[in-house]
């Protein structure tokens, strides 16, 4: 595994550079077939580097390989090591896999677009830096990859940068991504000083020998999840998620959904011991999801535009894994985190086509009545839809249902977060089915002409998005609550390396009842929207206005932080422009080159071009010469 | 004779060099007073090498006398080529180089 594991990283960065370099030059198969060849290739690697470590047992899963020594200084050393672990080889499969099947949808999905070799390129450069990440030993190369998917996140979602919306939304997701990454710095610089290195089993190993709860670990903890937050869209740093809608629909597929946006929580997840150890932070990370969850799918239920629902609806489940993690059970976040890549990859990817077939449609109110054109994405859009509502034996059920019955099994004032977590399942039922219902049932309400033209999606489109459907029915079946536990017992080793945390062990035979009782609520959601959206007429609910308005707009945090934030800022830098920029620094430096002027004026009659003159210049210098040593001479005398 | 009386007749001859240099403003005129002040420090070389029986002060003087030599030829193609231009060699109004 030594020997191979560097070419995870090796083959997107051979990507980019080919694709970035070259791409223009090359027809488009061949540009589109090394762009997903690379991440096919690096799937393969995966693969067998996932069947070597389930080969082995015990701790000897633990492979951190160790390539050469990239910064020392001092006692401060930073390898660049690579850490191959259970955990590591669940995100490499999602990230190479759901990455490669969006790479071959792309292909289709970007046919007519001028820079299809840029594209390519950068989603390699994506693929990268999120192997990065997730293979890190260490919280440096970690935190390296954590700022190289915010570019790649950058540069995707600005990728039509002739559109000056989408300009503005990669620069609202790289600004508060980057606040994530100072949060990130600080818990790094925090961890240097208290524990002296910033390996992870360094790190861990000491943490353990802290008293239990302590404030600095707190912090550490706190600091790690502003990135986490920023990173993953959750309250409050999730304004830009939403925008990075403005990115081509792969881009919100691959990114802010399946891969990027669960980097969080992979976070949450490799530094679980110390949150284990720091209970308090802990609670705030399960607050934060279970009130993240509501509140996003509650904005979901009202949105009009296709990619919008979704993005909430992201923001939504993922805040259920970060609840998850936030009752310690990691690894009942992260089978949600692998299940989500598979269903929200199948829901934007459809979107996509369903985009694709209307010609850049994506207001649902123009949608309607497609079913028949686009039967295909008909049935896989559907597939989706129940998979994330939770309908068994799709895969969302049973991470949906573990999440939710570990957060049951925790017990005390728990149960408030398990009914906000019910609740919101309710709501992700009803406003995905709304969204399905007012795209394929029901009478088109668009133009008629672009209508007539809509057709279902290449099959270099439809395949990948089938591959992941039959991924989101069956993905499930690798935990469920009646004792098949493949894979919690894989990811056992790296939750129980450290002797002194325990993560959340209770078996989850669990709470039959309560387990009906929320596929009940999901059901009921699917009918309330089947009721108002199904049929050929529309009977939507009248909200009271002010109700619909403020879900609508977003509960107005946009706009509470343009006023309370953003302008604020704007102002005190255009104030320290005028004020230390323009009057004190351009002020001195213009001041020193004027006055350089001023005394060169002044001191120029000296030259008179006169040779009389200067010859009594010498003249007066050599008996000046003469005349001081002699002078000098006799005082001293 | 007293070495005093060369040297005060060096001192004298190059005094009057040095005001004529200062002075006149006819370039061949200031270049016959550097010639002069060279042959005064010529006489003070000479002066001091029989005070100080050395011959090194006269070898000395051989190589002032060839330098002046090199330098007049210089300054005074100078001179012809200004005059050449100018039609006028007044020092006073050769200020181009001012300011």
């Amino acid at each position: 595994m030594q020997n191979y594991a560097w070419t995870l990283l090796a083959l997107p960065m051979l990507g980019f550079v080919i694709t970035g370099g070259l791409g223009r030059r090359l027809p488009r198969t061949l540009t589109g077939a090394i762009g997903s060849g690379v991440i096919g290739v690096a799937f393969l690697v995966a693969l067998a580097i996932f069947l070597q470590v389930r080969g082995q047992t015990g701790q000897h899963t633990y492979n951190d390989l160790h390539y050469y020594n990239w910064l020392d200084a001092g006692s401060f050393h930073v390898g660049m090591n690579l850490l191959v672990d259970p955990l590591t080889c669940v995100m490499l499969l999602i990230v190479t896999g759901v990455g490669f099947l969006i790479h071959v949808y792309s292909i289709g999905y970007m046919a007519h677009d001028a820079n299809f070799s840029r594209f390519f390129s950068y989603l390699n450069l994506f693929i990268f830096s999120m192997l990065l990440l997730v293979l890190a030993d260490n919280y440096l190369i970690l935190i390296i990859g954590w700022g190289m998917v915010g570019l790649s996140s950058y540069l995707l979602i600005g990728f039509w940068f002739d559109r000056p919306s989408a300009v503005a939304a990669a620069r609202k997701a790289f600004v508060m991504n980057v606040i994530g990454d100072v949060g990130m710095m600080i818990a790094g610089y925090m961890m240097f000083v208290q524990f002296g290195t910033l390996g992870y089993d360094g790190v861990f190993s000491k943490a353990q020998s802290m008293k239990p709860d302590s404030a600095l670990l707190n912090v550490i903890c706190l600091m790690l999840l502003v990135g986490a937050v920023a990173k993953s869209a959750q309250i409050p740093l999730y304004t830009w998620l939403p925008d990075a809608m403005e990115g081509p629909t792969s881009v919100s597929a691959l990114i802010h959904a399946a891969t990027m946006v669960t980097a969080g929580v992979y976070l949450l997840a490799r530094s679980h011991v110390l949150y284990l150890l720091a209970p308090f932070t802990l609670s705030l990370v399960a607050i934060i999801g279970a009130v993240g969850a509501i509140y996003a799918a509650s904005i979901a239920l009202v949105q009009t535009d296709i990619k919008r629902v979704l993005a909430y609806s992201t923001m939504s489940q993922i805040a259920y894994m970060f609840l998850g993690c936030g009752v310690g059970a990691f690894g009942a976040g992260m089978f949600h985190l692998m299940t989500h890549a598979f269903f929200k990859a199948v829901l934007f990817l459809g979107a996509g086509s369903v985009i694709h077939a209307l010609l850049n449609e994506q207001d649902l109110r123009k949608m309607g009545g497609l079913r028949d054109k686009l039967p295909r994405t008909y049935l896989l859009m559907g597939i989706g839809c129940l998979a994330i509502s939770g309908i068994p034996p799709l895969s969302g059920f049973f991470s949906k249902d573990e999440i939710l019955g570990r957060v049951l099994a925790a017990g005390n004032w728990y149960i408030i977060l398990w009914i906000l977590g019910v609740i919101t399942a309710g709501m992700t039922a009803f406003y995905m089915f709304r969204l399905f219902f007012l795209t394929f049932h029901g009478r088109y309400n668009g133009p008629p002409d672009v209508y007539e033209l809509a057709h279902e999606a290449p099959n270099v489109m439809v395949v990948p998005v089938g591959i992941l459907g039959v991924l989101s029915i069956v993905g499930g079946f690798v935990q469920t609550p009646w004792g098949w536990n493949a894979f919690d017992d894989f990811l056992a080793p790296v939750f129980s390396r450290y002797p002194l945390v325990h993560a959340a062990k209770a078996p989850l035979v669990g709470n039959v009842p309560a387990l009906i009782f929320i596929v009940v609520v999901a059901l009921a959601g699917i009918y309330v929207a089947y009721v108002m959206y199904g049929g050929a007429e529309r009977r939507p609910y009248r909200a009271p206005e002010w109700l619909y308005n403020l879900l609508y707009n977003k509960y107005y945090v946009d706009e509470i932080y343009d006023a309370g934030i953003v302008q604020p800022v704007r102002a005190t830098a255009s104030a320290l422009y005028s004020l230390v920029d323009r009057s004190g620094v351009d002020a001195a430096v213009n001041g020193v080159a004027r006055l350089v002027a001023v005394v060169s004026r002044g001191v120029s009659p000296v030259e008179t071009g006169y040779v009389r003159t200067y010859a009594l210049s010498i003249f007066a210098g050599i008996v000046l010469v003469a005349l001081v040593p002699v002078v000098f001479g006799t005082l001293l005398k | 004779m007293q070495t005093q009386s060369y040297l005060l007749v060096g001192a004298i001859l190059f005094f009057i060099g040095a005001l004529g240099v200062l002075i006149r403003r006819n370039p061949l005129v200031i270049f016959m007073s550097i010639e002069m002040m060279l042959n005064a420090v010529n006489l003070t070389l000479v002066a001091y090498a029989k005070h100080l029986s050395s011959m090194e002060g006269q070898i000395f003087v051989f190589f002032v006398m060839t330098v002046a030599a090199a330098e007049v030829v210089v300054g005074l193609a100078i001179i012809v080529s200004i005059f050449r231009t100018r039609e006028n060699i007044d020092v006073d109004l050769l200020n181009s180089m001012k300011g």
